[in-house]
């Protein structure tokens, strides 16, 4: 479990990093928090002849709500995330998805751009980048693109990002008003990653009918996936309980959850409708506590 | 005045240096050292028609690279059978490097030996094996049925060993039995896992002609004797160190895996020092595993739930070879009964060999396996017969000591209880537990619809076995005590338990008396840190070794004081005439006394020779005859027969019928193990050992694809209980002392272990009101046996 040898390049500038990644090709990779990449090279499953480390980079370094958006550099660690005062008030489904990933010294190390750029589909950041309908900043050789977060996410651990773009910037609008939102997960052991999970958020007219609502789920299919089904029966709907009852069956048309040494597909189809369930009605109780 | 440290809570003496990062660990020698890699097999099952290491060979930094044909003598010829049997049918045990067949993947293959593991890393890259894969037996059942895939090229069938054993009339008690059962009773593979993988490390100096090993292994005189043997070396020649060692629970007693051989066998070919540190991936593919086992129990009953009958057939899993024999399920089957009395009891096991990683003991050693089956027969009875099953309990249990299983225990003598108190011990357990009030609100929580069960899991537990023990003690000049006992520790808090014992016994302070472990310069002759067996054994050695010393002490110290050595005392570090404390002599002194030479500096060392003078004056020689320099004794203790220490638990559990998940909402503890020396360390051992009760009931398991490659070999993949799935454990104690060693005591580091599977498997059947028979429960499969999904 040692890596094979690599070049170690550590440049101070995003310029410097794309011109070092346009310059080594497809063999170079970026690192930031390197809590998914390190293990593969100690297994050797990752092998790339040079690594760009964007932790010298002192302009990725930053992670704060600006008006009604949370804004992440590259290297924003998901404990800067969870340190950012009055987060959990301001939307909970982030606050407890990053609270959910891994253990203390991986949220230490590991960054938001980092987990969104993997795109592991049990992971908390594609899901929450999807739920909050966020985009992300991308540099290459050609300059600088945004991407939502719909056009970003195609596969197992594939975006749209090209190999010579580097990840810059995450960018999350927080809802304001009337709104409620959680996070929930189902794991076998705590800190692991999820069975399956859900992020639900709603926002409540003044009427008691649902004016805005989200539901996304992890662990589910090759990507994480905002459930328009379960959505669409929730706008304008009543929030009752058979009406999430509703909503969250509806996830089923939805989901393909694989099988394998943690569960087979239709246990996590089982955890997944539990987690959606359960994070809609949280997501719906805040809202009326919100509302009150 | 007399002070007394057994039984009281001592602050462990390890603790501060291993807290403060102190410990010196095997990977902490030899930082020089040239690094060891091994190539492993890809397969569960191939030929070896092949290997190419010409490549490797080149990769700069690369100092050489072996496979099976550089091996000659004894390192050619296969690794020795740790524990013989006359009913092994077929004794195999791995070559230290494949010699044309790999049984298992994860078996090594080739050796390189590098300037650092990055370099031999590289170097394993590109050896090239030709393998011709064959056919792998993997799953038990399977591999004991007709036609199955052979695990060895060989043989005809897969079967390793096979015991029968009766006590008791079987077929007649079933015939008269008014109620006759069939259930079938399932474990999986686990493993130890502890948290420092295994390592060694080895220096040969030619010139001495010297052999230093470091080995992060539970028993270092064994590995010792055995590399002398191989070696063909002078046993003074060749030291085995065991330096502070990050767990073991089982697996590092094997004696020997390859890695023990084949790097001290590179460090003297190659010349220079070699260090082999195992990762995580290879402790999952070259590891010992444990647990396997599959279970078709008969049973016959009385309508009161008496257990008439009871015949169990089982398959255990011994995985591609058998270093330890027949020992694992012998320790089943020898243990099956319990703390119940079974007049008519026959079991049939059959050891099978399967292509993957071997087994061998893993903390509780066959013994959860025996816990589960009983507990669950028990239980499943009491249902059958709509009896209390604390009821059923009580009424299948041993009463009177000593007690003939009627079987064969594991050291090959007949399985007897020397002592314990079976009703006190569950009575203990129902006042922690608060039964009445259990049952009440679990009849107010089922009325509210949440799922909750309660169980109940009882075990005896062996301990103690020999063959022996050794312990040196010797009184320094400065007052210190200096204690050594060959065998390491693996955190079990030695350095402390046995200090109390000879700050007891010397009437030193605590604080003076300086224990050294597992280090065979110290004391060559021991056995091994496993089965439970060190406070036992060692500490009885080490008591008697104590006695020794002082008798030698009160007789040097009575020639001085001119009184008979019976007139002495034992007081704050020193002897005093009886009845005249100011009549004293500090043990410091005393030391120096007893050795009739000049050597010391210091102001004590002129009052000490003047001792000297006084204590042989008048005999015809300086050391009186029967005698020896100094105040020092290395002494022996070998058991009779093994202790057997007790215990009952009980499992409070809620379960998540969405999701599958078990909360555990209460755990409560009854142990006894006799007398104890330090209720912390025994505390310390209950609660690591329910967490890896635990951890078999609910997370850990060795998953093996139909190939037999290991699916899950990270911890990622392999889930261990961490802190966050730790319910608070309840813990009450009764002591019941061994009437057959001086301590009165038992063995305590597995017990934790053992009855946890059956107490949970209980507790689950309870809240779902159906059979829980296999181990470990997943969320999946507690939603199956809900009903909620199709099994898949």
């Amino acid at each position: 479990m040692k890596p094979a040898a690599f070049e170690y390049l550590a440049p101070r500038s995003v310029e410097e990093a794309v011109a070092l990644l346009a310059e080594r090709g497809e063999d170079a990779k970026v690192i930031a928090g390197g809590q998914s990449l390190v293990p593969m090279m100690a297994f050797r499953l990752a092998t790339p002849a040079a690594l760009v480390d964007l932790n010298g980079v002192s302009e990725l370094d930053h992670a704060r709500v600006d008006r009604d958006t949370l804004v992440l550099g590259a290297t924003a660690r998901h404990r800067s995330v969870q340190e950012l005062a009055g987060l959990r008030e301001r939307c909970a489904m982030v606050a407890e998805a990053v609270g959910l990933i891994g253990h203390p010294p991986i949220r230490n190390r590991g960054t938001a751009g980092g987990s969104i750029a993997h795109a592991d589909p049990a992971a908390e950041w594609p899901a929450l980048l999807l739920a909050l309908d966020g985009e992300v900043d991308a540099m290459g050789p050609g300059g600088r693109r945004t991407i939502a977060a719909a056009d970003l996410f195609r596969t197992y651990f594939t975006t749209a990002l090209a190999p010579d773009e580097i990840l810059t910037e995450v960018r999350l609008p927080l809802p304001a008003g009337a709104v409620g939102s959680a996070f929930v997960e189902v794991a076998q052991r705590h800190g692991d990653f999820a069975v399956a999970g859900a992020g639900a958020l709603m926002i409540v007219a003044d009427d008691g009918s649902v004016a805005d609502a989200r539901l996304v789920l992890i662990g589910v299919r090759d990507t994480a996936v905002r459930s328009v089904a379960a959505e669409t029966i929730l706008r304008g709907a009543s929030p009752t309980d058979p009406v999430l009852d509703d909503a969250t069956n509806a996830i089923r048309s939805e989901i393909d959850p694989v099988s394998d040494v943690h569960g087979s597909s239709a246990y996590r189809r089982r955890v997944a409708i539990a987690v959606a369930r359960r994070a809609v009605t949280l997501a719906r109780d805040r809202a009326h506590a919100a509302v009150a | 005045m007399t002070t007394r440290l057994f039984g009281e809570r001592v602050a462990r003496s390890e603790d501060r240096r291993l807290l403060t990062g102190r410990g010196r660990y095997t990977g902490d020698f030899e930082p020089a050292a040239a690094h060891a890699a091994f190539v492993r097999s890809d397969f569960a099952h191939a030929r070896i028609t092949g290997i190419d290491v010409a490549a490797a060979q080149a990769v700069p930094g690369v100092l050489d690279v072996f496979t099976y044909a550089d091996l000659a003598d004894g390192f050619a010829d296969r690794l020795p059978l740790l524990v013989p049997s006359d009913k092994l049918i077929a004794p195999r045990t791995q070559h230290a490097l494949a010699k044309d067949e790999a049984c298992y993947a994860g078996e090594v293959l080739a050796m390189v030996v590098a300037r650092d593991r990055y370099v031999a890393e590289d170097a394993l890259e590109r050896i090239v094996v030709e393998y011709e894969p064959l056919p792998a037996a993997v799953d038990l059942d399977r591999a004991a049925g007709p036609n199955a895939p052979l695990a060895h090229l060989d043989m005809t069938d897969n079967l390793a060993g096979l015991v029968t054993e009766e006590t008791g009339d079987v077929d007649a008690a079933f015939a008269a039995a008014p109620h006759v059962y069939d259930w079938t009773l399932r474990m999986e593979r686990s493993a130890s896992m502890p948290i420092e993988t295994r390592g060694v490390v080895a220096r040969y100096d030619e010139r001495e002609d010297r052999l230093l090993v470091h080995d992060a292994t539970q028993a270092p005189t064994g590995v010792r004797f055995g590399l002398a043997m191989l070696f063909g070396m002078d046993p003074d020649r060749v030291h085995v160190v065991a330096p502070d060692v990050g767990g073991g629970f089982g697996v590092k007693v094997i004696q020997f895996y390859p890695e023990e051989v084949l790097v001290p066998w590179a460090a003297r070919r190659l010349g220079v020092p070699v260090k082999w540190i195992e990762d995580r991936r290879e402790h999952f593919l070259g590891s010992n595993h444990e647990r396997g086992q599959i279970h078709h129990v008969h049973v016959g009953a009385a309508d009161d739930g008496r257990i008439l009958a009871l015949e169990d057939r089982f398959l255990h899993d011994t995985g591609a070879y058998c270093s330890y024999g027949l020992i694992l399920p012998i320790i089943t089957a020898a243990q099956l009964p319990g703390p119940y009395d079974l007049e008519n009891y026959r079991y049939e096991l059959r050891s099978i060999f399967t292509n993957t990683v071997p087994t061998s003991p893993f903390r509780g050693a066959g013994r959860p396996h025996a816990a589960y089956v009983m507990e669950r027969v028990i239980e499943r009875v009491s249902k059958e017969l709509n009896l209390d099953s604390l009821d059923v309990r009580r009424r299948n249990f041993v009463k009177e000591f000593p007690h003939h299983v009627g079987v064969t225990f594991q050291d090959g003598g007949p399985t007897v209880y020397d002592s314990g108190d079976y009703p006190k011990g569950l009575a203990t357990l129902l006042e922690q537990l608060d039964l009445e009030r259990t049952r009440t609100e679990i009849a107010t929580a089922r009325a509210e619809g949440r799922t909750v069960g309660l169980g109940f899991g009882a075990y005896v537990e062996g301990t103690g076995i020999g063959p022996y023990e050794g312990a040196s003690v010797s009184i320094n000049p400065d007052g210190t005590v200096s204690v050594a006992t060959a065998h390491g520790s693996q955190g079990q808090a030695h350095e402390t338990v046995f200090a109390q014992v000879v700050a007891d016994e010397l009437q030193v302070p605590f604080e003076r008396v300086h224990v050294t472990t597992g280090d065979t310069r110290r004391l060559g002759f021991g056995v091994g840190t496993f089965a439970s067996r060190t406070a036992v054994v060692a500490g009885n050695a080490v008591l008697l070794a104590t006695t020794e010393v002082k008798r030698q002490a009160a007789a040097v110290a009575a020639r001085i004081l001119e009184v008979a050595p019976e007139d002495v005392v034992f007081a704050d570090g020193a002897i005093h005439v009886a009845g005249a404390p100011d009549r004293s002599i500090p043990l410091g002194r005393l030391a120096m006394a007893s050795n009739p030479t000049r050597y010391a500096f210091g102001a004590d060392a002129e009052e000490g020779a003047k001792l000297s003078q006084l204590a042989y004056e008048g005999g015809d020689r300086p050391l009186p005859e029967g005698s020896h320099p100094g105040l020092a004794a290395t002494e022996y203790y070998s058991p009779t027969s093994g202790v057997f220490g007790f215990g009952f638990h009980a499992a409070l559990v809620e379960i998540d019928l969405e999701t599958g998940h078990v909360d555990i909402l209460r755990y409560v503890v009854h142990h006894d193990s006799g007398r104890i020396i330090n209720p912390m360390v025994v505390e310390g051992q209950i609660h690591g050992g329910v967490a890896q009760g635990i951890g078999g009931a609910l997370y850990e398991r060795i998953a093996y694809g139909e190939e037999g490659q290991m699916l899950n070999a990270t911890f990622m993949d392999f889930l261990m209980v961490t802190a966050a799935e730790m319910p608070r454990i309840e813990e009450v104690h009764t002591e019941t002392p061994s009437p057959n060693n001086p301590l009165g005591i038992k063995g305590v580091g597995e017990a934790g272990t053992i009855p946890v599977s059956a107490t949970i498997a209980n507790a689950i059947s309870d809240a779902l009101n159906t059979p829980v028979d296999h181990m470990p429960v997943t969320p999946e499969e507690v939603l199956t046996l809900a009903g909620k999904i199709e099994s898949p």
